[in-house]
């Protein structure tokens, strides 16, 4: 079965509020059937807006949104059988369990029986059997949520939107809930598309993740190329821990540049850079650089530890290198030999293929 | 817990029970001394003079207290023939004392009311006993029955033993537009005479048809100021409120210029060509105005509930209903009304229970068919001084808003009420 990689597209999509500032700007986004896409940014980046549109509760100022190939910009939300979790799950606090269930179904005329069918079907997915004549503020949060997303796949719509679902969670509960999505995502293959400002949340759950900031797509990949290999300054500061070096290159050739730092030199991946005399900021993630690498590493420099912080599985060591006194390290806490002292000097190396030469900041 | 369970000590020995309650007592008793002024001033304020108004609409003491003695006498008395005489000489006896202290008036005003007639005989016998024509050594009773062929008469007798019982539902009876006939049997009064049956009937019909408008208007409004961005909803929140801070009296007025034969809303209907010039519609003294002014003054008591309701349902709620495929009616009729119930129900609740004992507005714009029950007590109360009347029909009123409250307890439950 060949699957619709332009499922959902939203096309030179613009959006303003106030005729001044565009929220969105010329937004190219598609969707493939059955992929988990997650829209990821800060607070204000446009991602809710784009959410929005797609539900039908905003209007595109610019462009048009197809689903299925069909222009939906004049379709109202109730047409357009998209299913939607809400922040706050908005369930109906007046109505049972049951009822809020059956509510999409109820509306689209289906049948008595076959409305219990599904609404059991929806129920035992989330696994939540038994709890039908509940009522909403008699469940807790976690369960309030499966309601909720139970509730948006009764109906068996074509493409679910998730509006940070499990904000309102606490920790432990968000991770089980960000697995039990998933699982119920790969189970029935439907089109989800989720926001959310939690990074981690997007990594684990996504198939694709589109990086939002300042109303733009910064990056739409796989949650492991955004990660490993960021493509401007703002992805890799925002997806993850990052070391970063201001500087200029000095020298560049086909996989490797030199890049002058304000008090030293080293080599970097040139990924946006182009020519000698570029401002660029270069970024390594904690984790590849290690502390007295055994194989040979094209980068070694020496720094002194600045701070030394426990975290149980791993220890966090803050250095100041290269005249950058938040160079962090992650050091895996089964590695006991290093001897991790404030104001200790320690050889630190790393690869210029992971140190990534990106945008100035 | 049940009894069996260990009782649990405090580290000291003592019952824990009873080590609490020692704690809690100075906090109880400092919450009493707080709320104690305010319990003062509703006993002063408030119990005291609805046991006030109680006990005047249903007293009748003093006619019982002006004729010990024949009341007395009277016990035995079967009633059906003229009584013995006994009955008259106590009568006699009775009546001397309230010569003597000049209130054989009161007596006689208090008769002619229980039956027409009695105020000339009471006259024609006070002349006789002024003059001392009465001749206690002969038979009392053939003497008075000399005095006026009415004394002759048993039912007026039936009637002095009817006002015997120091309390009487006389008063209840009346507001209905009932009495006790001679039998002691509950009766319509004439038709043409029957003016409070059909107050009341306006009074609620008014008071249901205000609360109509008011909720017709409210609501919209209400949901306009919670949904509306602050700044515009602020402005249209003074605009609900301004009422409040004009004087009922003015805007009554206002309304009196608006809605006059030659005000402003009759010149502009004339003006648009709606009506002509010498047909004019009367929009005043009559119900229309009193429902047009009381809907206005109202509209607040709805609004305001209906706001504080609809402020904390998440606009989400909405949206949920719509995404999930209701049209915006299904969701606004299976979603949005139902949360806003307690708030309906708090608004109409208040604005019916104003509205029924509501009485500068219909005093002033009503005219003849638009006055209301409280116009008729304020009546009572200031110009025929018929307080226990008043009070009677005060207190008819407020049992009226009881039996509202409870049936609104019972069908929506007061604790859903929303009030802000």
């Amino acid at each position: 079965m060949s699957k619709n990689t332009e499922f959902v597209k939203f096309d030179k999509v613009d959006k303003s509020y106030d005729g001044k500032v565009l929220v969105v700007k010329d937004l190219n986004l598609n969707i493939s059937e059955g992929e988990f896409i997650t829209m990821l940014g800060p607070s204000g980046s446009g991602k809710t807006t784009c959410l929005m549109m797609l539900a039908g509760f905003e209007t595109p100022t610019n462009g048009e949104i197809y689903l299925d190939s069909n222009p939906i910009s004049n379709i109202p939300p109730h047409k357009r059988g998209i299913g939607m979790v809400f922040q706050n799950y908005a369930l109906f606090p007046h109505m049972t369990v049951y009822e809020n269930l059956a509510f999409p179904l109820r509306v689209r005329k289906v049948q008595k029986d076959e409305i219990d069918k599904k609404v059991d079907k929806a129920l035992s997915m989330v696994s939540l059997s038994g709890f039908e004549s509940r009522m909403p503020a008699q469940l807790s949060g976690g369960q309030q949520q499966r309601v909720a997303v139970a509730r948006a796949l009764v109906f068996d719509p074509a493409v679910v939107l998730m509006d940070e679902p499990l904000g309102a969670l606490d920790k432990n509960l968000r991770e089980s809930m960000q697995y039990e999505i998933k699982h119920i995502h790969e189970n029935i293959g439907v089109t989800v598309v989720y926001v959310t400002h939690d990074q981690g949340e997007a990594l684990t759950m996504s198939n694709r993740i589109a990086v939002f900031n300042d109303g733009k797509v910064q990056q739409l990949s796989s949650p492991d190329k955004l990660y490993e290999e960021p493509v401007n300054s703002f992805v890799a500061e925002f997806i993850g821990e990052n070391n970063t070096f201001g500087g200029e290159v000095t020298d560049i050739s086909k996989d490797v540049c030199k890049v002058k730092l304000q008090n030293g030199e080293i080599l970097a991946n040139p990924v946006s850079v182009t020519s000698k005399g570029d401002k660029t900021t270069v970024s390594i993630r904690p984790e590849r650089a290690l502390i007295n690498p055994k194989d040979k590493m094209d980068n070694n420099q020496t720094g002194k530890i600045e701070e030394v912080i426990y975290h149980g599985d791993h220890t966090r060591v803050r250095l100041d290198l290269l005249g950058n006194k938040e160079f962090i390290l992650k050091v895996p806490n089964s590695s006991n030999e290093l001897d991790l002292k404030l104001g200790n000097e320690i050889k630190v190396g790393w690869n210029s293929q992971d140190a990534r030469a990106l945008d100035p900041k | 817990m049940s009894s069996e369970t260990k009782q649990i000590l405090t580290t000291d020995g003592i019952p824990l029970e009873i080590s609490l309650k020692k704690a809690e007592r100075k906090n109880k008793i400092k919450a009493f001394l707080l709320v104690a002024p305010l319990l003062l001033f509703l006993i002063i304020t408030y119990i005291f003079p609805i046991g006030e108004m109680f006990t005047r609409s249903i007293d009748d003491k003093m006619i019982t207290n002006m004729l010990p003695k024949t009341f007395k006498s009277m016990e035995t008395w079967d009633g059906k023939e003229l009584p013995s005489e006994e009955v008259f000489a106590s009568f006699l006896s009775d009546f001397k004392i309230l010569v003597e202290k000049k209130e054989h008036g009161k007596l006689a005003q208090r008769l002619n009311k229980e039956k027409n007639g009695f105020n000339t005989i009471t006259k024609k016998l006070f002349r006789q006993v002024k003059r001392n024509k009465i001749d206690e050594t002969q038979s009392i009773k053939e003497q008075i029955m000399k005095v006026h062929k009415r004394w002759r008469n048993v039912e007026y007798w039936q009637a002095i033993k009817r006002t015997a019982p120091p309390y009487t539902s006389a008063k209840y009876l009346k507001a209905m537009d009932m009495y006790l006939n001679e039998d002691n049997k509950i009766t319509q009064v004439s038709e043409d005479r029957r003016i409070h049956r059909i107050l009341w009937l306006r009074t609620v019909e008014v008071a249901f048809f205000v609360t109509v408008f008011c909720f017709l208007m409210g609501y919209p409004i209400a949901h306009l100021l919670a949904t509306l961005p602050m700044k515009y909803s602020n402005l249209l929140m003074i605009c609900v409120l301004l009422p409040f801070w004009t004087s009922l009296l003015v805007r009554t007025a206002s309304w009196m210029i608006l809605l006059q034969q030659q005000g402003v809303v009759n010149d502009f209907f004339v003006l648009i060509g709606l009506v002509s010039d010498d047909n004019r519609p009367e929009m005043m003294y009559n119900k229309v105005g009193t429902y047009v002014a009381m809907t206005q003054i109202l509209l607040p008591f709805m609004v305001l509930p209906l706001y504080s309701v609809m402020k904390t349902i998440s606009p989400s709620l909405m949206r949920a209903g719509k995404s999930l495929g209701g049209t915006p009616f299904v969701a606004f009729w299976k979603v949005y009304f139902p949360l806003t119930i307690p708030g309906i129900g708090a608004g109409c609740l208040l604005v019916f229970i104003l509205a029924i004992g509501y009485y500068i507005t219909p005093a002033l714009v009503g005219g003849a068919s638009g006055t209301l029950i409280s116009n008729q007590i304020a009546y009572h109360m200031k110009t025929t001084l018929d307080w226990s009347f008043a009070s009677a029909m005060g207190l008819m009123l407020l049992g009226g808003v009881l039996v509202i409250y409870w049936l609104y307890n019972k069908l929506v439950g007061v604790d859903n009420i929303k009030l802000g």
